[in-house]
């Protein structure tokens, strides 16, 4: 089983290198992107032996106490087979 | 009196503030390597800056697992003084001995230069040497120094006095074009509620020598070590 864990900045916190990539599309011609946002992305491999909703538990439990800081960062976790 | 520099796997200014320590300061040092768990030989500890870990997953967010960070904790709940440098204030933020976080500098640039800071609390450990309003010029090194914290952190900083350095200009004067990266409320450097710990962005012990350009960070270990004085008399 493997967990994704996406990390995003919150809303509320500037993303400089979003930005800075953001202008590189638009000097790309990519008029129509309104903006970027950067995070992360992470995957976990579990233990065949764990139930989805263990794995849940355990990759929330990670991505809130490492993978992402609460202070400015949001998390997302999704579980697949 | 006994102070502790904490080495973590690419700390790069340990030496830096054993040599100021040891040098101008005049008082008995010792690295600690972060394996360690007893800090209880020490009576102020200096989290040096670097890059801990590589600034792998976010800057000082890996060195907050390092064993010697359950006994910084311990040592600060214990009133002992603690001392983050530039990635020792991350490293501070991250482990939650400090609120708030130090995110991308906003011109994304890595940056080092000096830059001068107005001291907006002289009561404090640190600071005690130092009048309200005196400008320290001091160099800073980081590309993720940027301070940022939600609106009523902000707000408790505030209302309790947390915020011991802003970035001014040579003046005094806190200005927006005399802000480096970005840091709310140019904030180079915050206290904990108890005022035992510190964390700032700029570098006081690369500027305690006339030949590096400024001795003013000699003010802030000198009154780190009055501080400590009075509180082990």
């Amino acid at each position: 089983m493997k967990a994704k864990v996406y990390v995003t900045l919150k809303p509320s916190v500037l993303d400089p290198q979003g930005k800075a990539i953001h202008h590189s599309a638009e000097q790309l011609g990519f008029q129509q992107i309104t903006d970027i946002r950067q995070g992360k992305y992470f995957e976990l491999a579990l233990d065949d032996s764990v139930s989805e909703t263990e794995a849940r538990e355990a990759a929330e439990k990670i991505a809130a106490d490492v993978l992402a800081n609460p202070v400015i960062e949001d998390y997302r976790v999704e579980i697949v087979q | 009196m006994k102070f502790g520099v904490i080495v973590f796997p690419g700390s790069n200014c340990d030496h830096d503030a054993y040599h100021v320590i040891s040098k101008h300061v005049g008082q008995p040092v010792d690295f600690i390597w972060h394996k360690e768990t007893d800090l209880s030989a020490f009576d102020a500890v200096i989290i040096p800056g670097g890059f801990s870990y590589g600034d792998y997953l976010r800057a000082g967010a890996l060195a907050r697992f390092s064993p010697v960070m359950k006994a910084v904790k311990d040592f600060a709940a214990s009133g002992k003084f603690v001392f983050g440098i530039c990635n020792g204030f991350q490293i501070l933020c991250e482990a939650g001995l400090l609120p708030g976080a130090l995110i991308r500098n906003a011109g994304l640039h890595f940056i080092s230069k000096h830059v001068t800071v107005r001291t907006e609390n002289q009561y404090t450990p640190y600071t005690n040497e130092l009048k309200e309003g005196s400008v320290l010029s001091i160099p800073i090194a980081h590309a993720e120094g940027n301070y940022t914290c939600d609106d009523a952190t902000f707000q408790s900083l505030e209302e309790n006095n947390q915020i011991v350095f802003r970035y001014c200009d040579e003046t005094g004067e806190v200005t927006p074009e005399s802000n480096p990266n970005g840091a709310r409320s140019n904030i180079a450097g915050i206290c904990n509620i108890d005022r035992n710990v510190l964390g700032m962005m700029p570098h006081p012990e690369r500027a305690c020598e006339e030949v590096l350009g400024s001795n003013d960070g000699r003010n802030i270990f000198r009154s780190l070590t009055a501080s400590i004085a009075a509180a082990t008399n």
